[in-house]
């Protein structure tokens, strides 16, 4: 074995900025990623439990698409899938859309479960009050609903900002994208990665806390 | 008064309700007793209109309950409900659950729906537990928190869907007090219950149900010593 | 004679047989970390359980790190530390071993949910009827935890075998460097990319229903 290599540690600290400025691209696309798909994932949560048939099978087809193929899978499906129609995406789009679907997905399922987690009996009680539909969801079934969902969410936001490290396949310039391209041009892979690795670490960990402390303001029951 | 003609339910193929006639008038206290599955709780349903009928017609105060251009959510403001299962929301506090419907659906203020809930909650025992979340309360007191979540819309009609049914035994007690409380208001009530004690002392009238069929109707007394059909006298031989 | 070969060129039956040695490629991969990543990971596991300051402090910690760090830069972060060190690994062998640890760190959280499923008490029973600490782990603690927390073992190793196209940034070819490889040349990537997630859905799908049957024959 020759261990010949000396590591050099210093020109990845002089990048630093421009690594943690990348984090903060990686932080937003994961959040924007989130948002979009709570949304459709609702949509598609209730799709699935009551809409048309063939929207109900529309859905059925992009949830198990999500959960079963790679994620890479699904970004070279906006990267180059899309490309034969001639739809040539950014590649901050490429990325944005591809975490959406895959959120939407899963997001789907967890949000399914929590709205057969709620007896309907609820509602029952929230309409004999004289609450509207509309009412009876946003003030009783939803509240309880995202309680239920709320770990799962968390979690998904972790395994988002995990997953947007794939955008340095499509040549997105996100945390993982920066570093690669910091790295190869001055070849010092490892100490860059390793940073990246503890940057990583950092956020993800982040997240976390902050979401524990949120959930013990928000749930005091 | 709620006056009920020729009703039939049906859920899916099986008939549930066989044409029911029944008014009850304002003040009230009327107790429905009979099996498991006679449809006595199904009746009440079709009254607060949470579900729908295949016939007849069911009016409160002279509006048809089912009718298309009837505002189902402002006549529900009428009837309070309680359920077998109390169902309270498990994440809102007492106060909240009672103060939030004349909140949003009344359009209260905000001071003043939370008096009314302060208000009822003491009507039903449960000032200590104001700011309490339902998790910590017994099924007795949920019972009595949906209680007094009803009453806080001032409704003039109470439909109780046995509500004691679900309790452990030493809770049934202060549930019953507190329907008891109420009838001697003067709160008009329809009761589906097993509890022929309160039945029998508590009612103005007490029907028996046997399969969709009301088999028959009339004072207590009349129900529970002179019945004048065989099933009624059977049902209660059974249960005593 | 050998057709004339143009860089472009539509997809044909031979390319087919191309994505089919990926997909063994990929199951091989597959195959090989989670059944290494499952062994590890109940070893882990087991110490997580049985000695929860010590082991919470040093492997839980390390695997923990696994889990919060992207699969595809532990990939890269490793492989080019084999390489620093010396050590020549193939891209293929560093996917394993890689894709292996990192399997064992979520096994590990598995199997502890499994060993801990099983309650004091019912260990106790073991113990008390004479059985040997071994014993009551082999008779008692695996049959029972295996059953609780097999769906959650299956989730962890179809999710390992959708990660193993990340070893494709290794240059390994499996399935979606391969399917990346003849979208280039082919220029039909709707076609590829249908074919690769069939290969996918191919390998996923009877792993699922295989558990779901298990499942059901478990209950009755």
């Amino acid at each position: 074995m020759n261990f010949d290599y000396t590591f050099h540690w210093r020109p990845v600290f002089r990048k630093l900025p421009e690594l943690l400025e990348a984090s903060l691209v990686t932080l937003q696309v994961s959040v924007l990623s989130m948002i979009i798909g709570i949304a459709i994932g609702l949509v598609l949560a209730l799709l699935r439990i009551g809409g048309p048939k063939p929207l109900a099978w529309v859905a059925s087809g992009w949830i198990e698409t999500a959960r079963n193929t790679p994620a890479l899978f699904q970004l070279f499906f906006f990267s180059f899938g899309l490309g034969a129609f001639g739809l040539n995406l950014t590649p901050y789009l490429i990325v944005l859309m591809g975490l959406s679907f895959n959120n939407a997905g899963y997001l789907a399922e967890n949000f399914r479960g929590g709205f057969q987690a709620v007896p309907d009996t609820q509602l029952r009680a929230a309409r004999s009050l004289g609450m509207s539909s509309a009412q009876a969801y946003i003030r009783i079934i939803i509240p309880q609903v995202f309680r239920i969902v709320y770990h799962p969410l968390t979690n998904q936001l972790v395994w988002a900002v995990l997953m947007s490290s794939l955008a340095m396949i499509v040549g997105f310039r996100e945390l993982a994208g920066e570093t690669q391209a910091q790295a190869f041009k001055t070849f010092r892979i490892f100490e860059y990665f390793a940073v990246a690795a503890l940057i990583y670490y950092v956020m993800v960990k982040l997240i976390l806390g902050i979401s524990r402390l949120l959930a013990w303001r928000l749930f005091r029951y | 008064m709620i006056e009920i003609k020729e009703l039939h339910k049906y859920f899916g193929d099986l008939h549930v309700l066989k044409g029911i006639d029944l008014n009850v008038e304002k003040g009230e206290v009327l107790s429905i007793i009979g099996a498991s599955g006679s449809g006595k709780s199904t009746l009440l349903y079709c009254i607060n209109g949470l579900e729908a009928i295949q016939k007849g017609e069911v009016k409160v105060d002279g509006v048809s309950v089912h009718a298309k251009e009837t505002n189902l959510n402002k006549l529900r403001t009428k009837m309070g409900m309680v359920f077998q299962q109390w169902n309270s929301f498990p994440h809102l506090t007492a106060l909240e659950n009672v103060a939030l419907a004349p909140r949003i659906v009344k359009g209260r203020s905000k001071a003043e729906s939370r008096e009314i809930a302060r208000a009822q909650l003491e009507h039903v025992g449960l000032n200590d537990k104001i700011d309490v979340y339902p998790s910590a309360l017994s099924g007795g007191q949920q019972q009595r928190l949906a209680i007094a979540r009803a009453l806080a819309m001032e409704p003039e009609y109470m439909l109780f869907d046995e509500a004691t049914s679900a309790l452990d035994p030493e809770l049934v007690g202060e549930v019953l007090d507190t329907m008891r409380l109420l009838a001697e208001e003067g709160m008009t009530m329809i009761c589906v219950t097993h509890e022929m004690g309160f039945a029998r002392d508590v009612s103005d009238r007490v029907a028996y149900f046997h399969e969709g069929v009301m088999e028959e109707i009339g004072p207590p007394d009349q129900i529970f010593n002179n019945q004048k059909s065989e099933r009624t006298a059977k049902f209660l031989a059974n249960v005593r | 004679m050998n057709e004339p070969i143009s860089f472009f060129s539509g997809f044909g039956p031979k390319d087919l047989w191309y994505l089919a040695q990926a997909a063994w490629q990929t199951l091989l991969i597959s195959v090989l970390s989670i059944s290494a990543g499952t062994v590890m990971g109940i070893f882990f596991g087991w110490i997580l359980s049985e000695s929860k300051v010590v082991g919470s402090i040093t492997i839980g910690f390390v695997l923990d790190a696994f889990r919060s760090v992207p699969l595809i830069i532990q990939l890269v972060l490793f492989y080019n530390l084999f390489n620093v060190i010396g050590l020549a690994v193939s891209p293929f062998t560093a996917g394993v071993i890689i894709l292996g640890v990192y399997t064992s760190a979520l096994v590990a959280n598995v199997a502890r949910g499994g060993i801990e499923s099983v309650g004091k008490p019912m260990r106790r029973a073991g113990r008390s009827l004479g059985l040997s600490y071994f014993q009551t782990m082999r008779h008692v603690v695996w049959p029972i935890g295996l059953r609780a927390v097999f769906p959650s073992w299956v989730g962890v190793a179809l999710g390992v075998l959708k990660d193993s196209a990340l070893v494709s940034v290794l240059g390994h070819p499996e399935l979606l460097k391969v399917a990346r490889d003849l979208i280039t040349r082919t220029q039909q990537p709707l076609l590829v990319l249908a074919v690769a997630g069939a290969f996918y859905f191919a390998l996923s799908f009877p792993i699922s229903r295989y558990a779901a049957h298990l499942e059901r024959k478990w209950q009755s």
